[in-house]
Order: C-alpha cells, then sequence, then structure tokens
C-alpha cells in the first residue's frame, strides 16, 4: 500500500493545481476538475466518441504492431552484428531527433489520406526506438550467452528464438512501451493534421470551436488512458525481471 | 572519420543518388517527390531570396528559449526531487509515462494562460523537454559518488559552492545528454506545434506550401529542417560520447 501512496499524493496535488489554475484564470476559459470529469462522462455516453476512439485505436494498434516487428527484427540483426550496428546507428538516431511532423506531407503524398498513412506515421514514430532499445539490450547482454549458444552449435534461427530473446525480454516490453507511446503520438498529431475522424481530430475540431472543457475532456482521457497502459507494462516488466532474477 | 562513419555516409549519400535516379526516369511521379537535385536548388533560391528568413529567425530563437528554459528549470526541479524521497517515489511513476501524454493537446488552454504567439509555443516545447532533462538530473545526481559530498562537508563547504564546485562538474556528462535530448525534443515540441497550431514559424511555412500545393517549396523547406537539425544533433551526440568516454576512463 506505501508502494502506492506517493504517486497518489502526487496525482491529487496534480488536480488541485488545475483546479487552482482553473479558478484564476475562470472557467470559461479552464474549464475545473469537476465540470470536465462531467463533460467526459457525457462525452463517453456518446457513439460518436467512441467511434472517434475506434479509430484512433485502430491506427495505433496497426501501427505498434508493425513497429514491434519490423522493430524487434531489425533490433535483432543490429544487436547481433557489430558491423550492421556501427554503420546502421548514427542514421536512426538522427532519423529519431528529426521533428518527423514535418515530414507528414511526404507521407501523405506517397500512402493518400486516410488510415494508412496515419499507421505509416506511427510506425515511424515507433519503429527506430524499439529497434534502438532491442539493439542495445542485445550487445550488453552476457557474452556468456552467446558463447554458449555456439559451443551448442545452435543455428542462427535458434541463437535468436532460444537465447537472446527469452534473455531480454523485459527490454523488449520496455522497448514496446516507448515505442507504443511514439505511435500514440504519431497517430495523434497525424489526426490532427490532416483528418476527418479520430480523437485528434476531434481535438482540432473542438480548438477551432473554442471548446475548451471538450478539449481538456479529451486530453484527460487520452493521458489516462496512456498513462495506465504505461503502468501495466511497467508492472509487466518488472514483474518479468522479478522470475528471471529468481532463476 | 572513421570507416563506420564512411559507410553510413556512403549509405546514405547512396539512398539520395538513387531517389535522383527514381525521379530523373520518371519512377517517381513528380506530384510525389521532386528529384533531390531540384530541392537543393530549390532551397537556394530561397534562402537566397530571403523570403523565409523571418520564419527561421523566429523558429530557432524559439527552439532556444524553450532549449533554455527547460534546461535551467528541468536541473532545478531534478535536484528539488532528488533531495526528497517523498516526492521522488511520487513523481518517478508519472515521469516515465510522461511521454505517452500527448503535450499538444493541452495547447488552447495554454494559449488562454500565456496569450497567442511565440509564448505558448514556448510552453509546449518546454512541457515536452523539461521532462528529459529532470530525468538526466536524477540519473547524474544518483550516480555522484557517496565521497564527493563528504569531502565537501569536511571542507565546510556552503550548500551553493557545493553545487557548483562539486556537484555541478561530477554531474555534468549525465547534465550534456539531458540537454542534448532538450534541444532535440525543443525542436520537435516548437516545429510541430507551429505545424499544426500556429499562424507563423517554419513548421506553419510548410503547412501552408503543403496546403497551396507548392510541393517544391514545401521540399526545400522539409530539407531545411532536416539538414539543420541533423548537423546539430550530430555535433551534441559526439560531444556527448567523448564526456561519457572521459566517464568510464575516469579522468
Amino acid at each position: 500500500m506505501t508502494r502506492f501512496l506517493p504517486p497518489v499524493t502526487i496525482a491529487l496535488a496534480a488536480l488541485v493545481l488545475w483546479q487552482l489554475v482553473s479558478f484564476i484564470a475562470g472557467s470559461h476559459s479552464v474549464s475545473g476538475v469537476v465540470e470536465t470529469m462531467a463533460y467526459l462522462f457525457r462525452m463517453m455516453q456518446q457513439e460518436s466518441f467512441w467511434l472517434d476512439v475506434a479509430e484512433s485505436g485502430t491506427a495505433i494498434f496497426y501501427a505498434i504492431c508493425l513497429s514491434m516487428l519490423f522493430g524487434w527484427a531489425l533490433g535483432v540483426v543490429i544487436g547481433l552484428n557489430r558491423n550492421v550496428s556501427d554503420v546502421s546507428e548514427p542514421i536512426l538516431v538522427t532519423f529519431y531527433s528529426l521533428p518527423k511532423v514535418t515530414l507528414y506531407p511526404l507521407v501523405l503524398l506517397l500512402f493518400g489520406l486516410g488510415l494508412s498513412a496515419k499507421v505509416a506515421f506511427g510506425v515511424m514514430h515507433g519503429l527506430v526506438p524499439i529497434c534502438l532499445i532491442t539493439g542495445n539490450a542485445i550487445r550488453q547482454l552476457r557474452p556468456v550467452y552467446i558463447r554458449t549458444a555456439k559451443v551448442m552449435r545452435l543455428s542462427r534461427s535458434s541463437v535468436t528464438f532460444h537465447v537472446v530473446l527469452p534473455a531480454i525480454l523485459p527490454e523488449l516490453i520496455s522497448s514496446l512501451r516507448i515505442g507504443l507511446s511514439l505511435s500514440i503520438l504519431g497517430v495523434l498529431i497525424g489526426e490532427m493534421f490532416a483528418s476527418k475522424r479520430g480523437l485528434g481530430f476531434a481535438a482540432v475540431n473542438a480548438m477551432g470551436l473554442g471548446d475548451g472543457t471538450r478539449i481538456m475532456a479529451i486530453g484527460v482521457f487520452l493521458s489516462v488512458c496512456a498513462i495506465s497502459i504505461n503502468f501495466l507494462l511497467l508492472e509487466i516488466e518488472s514483474a518479468i525481471r522479478h522470475r528471471t532474477a529468481r532463476i | 572519420m572513421k570507416r563506420p562513419g564512411l559507410v553510413s555516409a556512403a549509405i546514405v549519400i547512396g539512398c539520395i543518388l538513387a531517389l535522383e535516379v527514381a525521379c530523373r526516369y520518371g519512377f517517381i511521379r513528380r506530384s510525389v517527390i521532386p528529384a533531390p537535385s531540384e530541392i537543393v536548388s530549390m532551397l537556394y533560391m530561397l534562402l537566397k531570396s530571403g523570403t523565409y528568413n523571418e520564419a527561421i529567425r523566429l523558429t530557432l530563437s524559439n527552439i532556444a528559449i524553450s532549449g533554455l528554459i527547460a534546461t535551467v528549470l528541468g536541473f532545478i526541479l531534478g535536484v528539488i526531487i532528488h533531495a526528497n524521497d517523498f516526492l521522488r517515489r511520487g513523481v518517478e511513476p508519472f515521469l516515465v509515462s510522461y511521454y505517452a501524454v500527448p503535450t499538444f493537446i493541452f495547447y488552447p488552454v495554454l494559449v488562454v494562460i500565456f496569450g497567442v504567439g511565440s509564448a505558448a509555443i514556448i510552453s509546449i516545447a518546454v512541457l515536452m523537454s523539461v521532462v528529459a532533462m529532470i530525468t538526466s538530473t536524477l540519473n547524474g545526481l544518483d550516480r555522484l559518488p557517496p565521497a564527493f559530498p563528504r569531502t565537501a562537508r569536511v571542507f565546510q563547504m556552503s550548500p551553493v559552492s557545493t553545487a557548483l564546485l562539486i556537484t555541478l562538474p561530477a554531474t555534468a556528462p549525465y547534465l550534456f545528454t539531458g540537454m542534448r535530448l532538450v534541444i532535440s525534443y525543443s525542436f520537435i515540441g516548437v516545429i510541430a506545434s507551429e505545424f499544426i497550431l500556429a499562424g507563423e514559424g517554419l513548421g506553419y511555412s510548410i503547412s501552408y506550401t503543403y496546403n497551396n500545393f507548392e510541393n517544391s517549396k514545401m521540399f526545400a523547406l522539409m530539407l531545411f529542417i532536416i539538414v539543420v537539425v541533423s548537423v546539430i544533433n550530430s555535433v551534441l551526440n559526439n560531444i556527448d560520447r567523448r564526456l561519457k568516454q572521459r566517464l568510464q576512463r575516469g579522468d
């Protein structure tokens, strides 16, 4: 129980701060806690809201699946091969820190308006960190694992699936966590810029209408979703770490 | 430059050449992407004519201001959080999930607080980048050998001079990593906000040219941002790596 006391206190403090800001700025410009929650509750009973959620959710789901698949595969190649990693890492790191939003028009030209452009943009955000974290995890693996596998004359695929991947399972989960956060960001930015559906579009639309309460409600919904998924993945990660530490 | 660096450069150049050939021979339609050489000459013309100088100046100064604020603020917050155990255990779970929250959504709220213009954009960039600095500061302070503060106590140094003469130099490599991240997040924050939400700056110029089908200008501006960000990042990355190596050698 004591584990949860400090975060809960901080969360409550944040709510108090929010209420204070709303109080100072005036509730017509920054809506208060209760007002926003009530609005969110009403919004969650509307079908159109869940259509937006489904739209964004689908794009995020596809984006994270593709990022995971390709990110882990590339990460394994990079991690197991010193030359490949030396050559590709500077390129990947530079790409990772680019403001990718500037490339969104190019993505739109390549994929057209719609789901595929959003998914591609989500993958552009999520793929690289997953790949870098996986590669790093493999490089920091104790050399004895790979050497033992060599002694046993395991094939490349069984080294990957029976030695490397199980050994870096916690890092895989953590790469998934970070990749997911960034994919969500990518998809939402895509929707905010050019889309007619999804939560990002709903937020931009609300901005256009000057509907502050609606924006806050969408923001709170997204934040709560993102933080809970993150907490869940963190728990899974530490559970795996504990289990492997016991063995 | 060492061999792997040369190979990566060769790969990038090879990709650009391939794109050039594909565009020249019509494998890629001009409506999708013009040839790289055309993009470069367009960028040269735009820079020479000075059409976008104001936008460039505005964007870069916003990034610099937000980078400065986020670095100082992040460092101070990091020191405070490190000093208080309860605060730290409370804040840490949120710090690791922070980047899952799409900060842009709160732009209208910031507009209400700071007004339309640079201040709201800078505050978004600060919100996006400050957490990287806090995390790096915590990381650096955690790795400070306990002998350092003890030595300071033996010499009866004041808290301020301990901070300036011992803590700051000892944690400098970690703080530099934080600064590097702050700068790259500031770029992302400022340009993305301009792109989606603002009416001026480089990001806005790109989205404006996109909406008006001025593809060649759009790609020239994209190239400008990519080149600036890549150069700044590789310089900072290099310094960062040197500092880390020195730390490992234990000089």
